[in-house]
């Protein structure tokens, strides 16, 4: 039964995919399918998240071979929290979409989009969940490949331009992640997670820490870790607003996830680890300065969005209880929040027709229901209370000053960060939202009820991340003392086997 | 730990540093061949990872004290590959419509770039900076 549970989010999205382009003939049907399939899936990580909250990780394995020869697949309290989160954004989004038409231009979506879109779920499922590292490279190709396929879809050159620099940069690091699977089975003969976590320690210390490297520069590429980042707000900014947000939602953080989970469980480390934390000052700051000199909204939101992954760096570099709770809120959180702000910037630009500050600044207002759901998320991602992002980032503040060193360095840069992160999302208030004399009357009319439906529960979900923050707090907080006790994934994929 | 041979180790070294060296390119068809060298690069050097050459993949398929080669990396080389090869495949599609498009394979120059490059020569040379915000930078596209 728990196998069951396991494979669905990955084996339903997949089928579903397939069904999908036997009905290309019907849109509705399409539609109809990818609605039911995710919500279907949402279901399934819920019951995952009950069960790993209430019985500890739960672990299957295909086909009846045992865990380090076989494929593992593993729901811990991390990965069931972090997939119900993404899955149930991609269903909002989906609905999103649905209402919009493709490409903003009202035209009806491709063929192909259906089924990429649900590959795309599949393979973030499947990241989630996978036990080995040899499944999440299958996981990212599945994800990263249908992302090729929706950010080229149905392109014009501008698209055709950013998304080859997206798919060759992910390729790269696709590739450098293949290597350094090699690497770690010529170094301990698996690539089984819990069964690499207990044969590390054999290793010798310049090879572990080469590996670790190796691994985190890889993961770096996929979550955009500043000086890794390039690729983005050259890429993201192209695609259809649905598109945008769904990557900036959820594959930069499946890329943190996959340098969360490898780190802690294979390269355990007593204190704050130094390159990770320079790591996460640099991407505070550069993301956020180069937010605020930015023009384009979507670009804009695409720097806040690098900006803001330093958040999570932040926590994993402290290595300890706190920091990692830290990092789980965050992740939660900002899922809900950057899909949401993309939304609404993606209505914005629809209204306007432009996608320019400057433009923006002139044009009609979009409508006060529009500017509320801009709001909410907005102040969240600048960390006002009572919001979401309040929340987690007085777990990393509060975790990071109990720290000494170079932890001082990184709060003060988190602080400034989120000033800055304010002084952009004013900036951007202000040209498009603010009324004044020489600009025209607000506009009427916002899109239909599914945009505005998809965009509202995108948002409620970020409110009801701030209203339940105790509770996935706790969840989270059990989350982080997993990760550093490593005994319980062990077992759970070993049994009786593990040390 | 498994170590390769010297002859292996240097061809997967040159394969790297050839699809390296051919990613850096301007122009797409040569970025494309770098992925494929690349990947051959990557495979090979998962391949290898299992043993030395020319040993059977079986546990116990040979008589009593031979070495055998591990299954489990062959098994992987092979989804990798096949992984390799589609995206070989999308690529190729993207580098023809990119030339449909604009009647060349070169990669162009990143808009941003350009914009700024523009504001910094216009600061050199000369006249002051528009002032009036509602002169656009040139070479900015709308999208």
């Amino acid at each position: 039964m728990t196998a069951w549970l396991l494979v669905a989010p990955m084996l339903l999205p997949v089928l579903a995919a397939g069904v999908s382009f036997t009905l290309s003939g019907s849109r509705v049907a399409q539609q109809v399918l990818g609605v039911t399939v995710l919500t279907l899936v949402l279901v399934d990580s819920v019951v995952l998240l009950v069960l790993a909250e209430r019985e500890g990780p739960r672990a299957a394995t295909m086909g009846g071979w045992p865990a380090p020869l076989g494929i593992t697949l593993l729901a811990d309290r991390l990965s069931a929290l972090l997939l119900t989160v993404s899955v149930a954004v991609a269903l909002a989004v989906l609905v999103f979409s649905i209402g919009q038409g493709f490409a903003d231009s009202g035209r009806s979506s491709p063929v192909a989009f259906h089924p990429a879109y649900l590959l795309l779920t599949g393979g973030i499922g499947l990241a989630y969940l996978a036990g080995d590292l040899f499944n999440l490279f299958v996981a990212f190709e599945m994800m990263l490949t249908s992302s090729y396929v929706l950010i080229t879809l149905g392109a014009g050159a501008d698209r055709i331009r950013a998304g080859m620099t997206y798919t060759i940069t992910s390729l790269a690091s696709s590739l450098l992640f293949l290597t350094s699977i090699a690497l770690c089975y010529a170094a301990v003969g698996t690539v089984n997670l819990a069964d690499l976590s207990q044969r590390m320690d054999s290793v010798p210390g310049g090879m572990v820490a080469a590996l670790s490297v190796l691994l985190l520069l890889v993961f770096g590429i996929k979550a955009a870790v500043v000086p890794l980042h390039f690729w983005l707000p050259d890429s993201y900014p192209t695609a259809p607003a649905p598109i945008t947000a769904v990557f900036a939602a959820l594959l930069t953080k499946v890329g943190v996830y996959a340098m969360v989970r490898t780190q802690t469980l294979l390269f355990p480390r007593d204190e704050t680890w130094t390159l990770l934390a320079v790591a996460a000052i640099v991407t505070l700051l550069v993301g956020v300065l180069g937010a605020v000199a930015q023009d384009d909204i979507n670009r804009l939101l695409s720097f806040v969005l690098v900006s803001h992954i330093g958040f999570m760096l932040f926590g994993l570099a402290l290595f300890d209880v706190q920091g990692l709770t830290g990092t789980v809120l965050y992740t939660v959180h900002h899922i809900a929040v950057q899909a949401g702000l993309f939304l609404v910037a993606g209505i914005v630009v629809r209204l306007a027709g432009t996608a320019s500050l400057t433009r923006l600044a002139r044009a009609a207002p979009p409508p006060p229901v529009v500017a509320g759901l801009f709001l909410v998320p907005a102040l969240s991602l600048a960390g006002v209370p009572p919001t979401s992002g309040f929340v987690a980032k007085f777990v990393l503040l509060q975790a990071g000053g109990e720290h000494g060193g170079a932890v001082p360095v990184l709060v003060a840069a988190a602080l400034v960060t989120s000033l800055l992160t304010l002084y952009a999302m004013a900036r951007l208030w202000r040209a498009v939202f603010s009324a004044g004399p020489e600009r025209p009357p607000p506009s009427r009319y916002p899109g239909n009820v599914l945009i505005l439906g998809a965009a509202a529960g995108i948002v409620l979900t970020g409110v009801g991340i701030a209203v339940g923050a105790g509770e996935i707090g706790r969840i989270s907080e059990r989350a982080a003392h997993d990760l550093l006790e490593r005994d319980g994934y062990r077992e759970a994929v070993l049994g009786e086997e593990a040390e | 730990m498994t170590t390769l041979d010297l002859v292996m180790a240097l061809v997967v070294a040159g394969l790297f540093a050839a699809g390296f060296y051919l990613l850096l390119d301007r122009s797409l068809m040569r970025v494309l061949l770098g992925v494929i060298v690349l990947g051959h690069a990557a495979n090979l050097l998962l391949l290898l990872t299992g043993g030395p050459p020319g040993v059977p993949p079986v546990l116990g398929a040979t008589e009593g004290g031979e070495r055998y080669a591990d299954p489990l990396p062959q098994a992987m080389a092979l989804t990798a590959i096949v992984i390799t090869f589609g995206i070989t495949t999308l690529l190729l599609a993207l580098v023809h419509r990119a030339w449909q498009l604009d009647g060349h394979d070169e990669v162009r120059d990143d808009v941003e770039d350009r914009r700024i490059g523009t504001i910094q020569d216009r600061a050199e040379s000369g006249p002051p900076l528009p002032t009036d915000r509602d002169q656009e930078p040139g070479g900015r596209q709308e999208r």
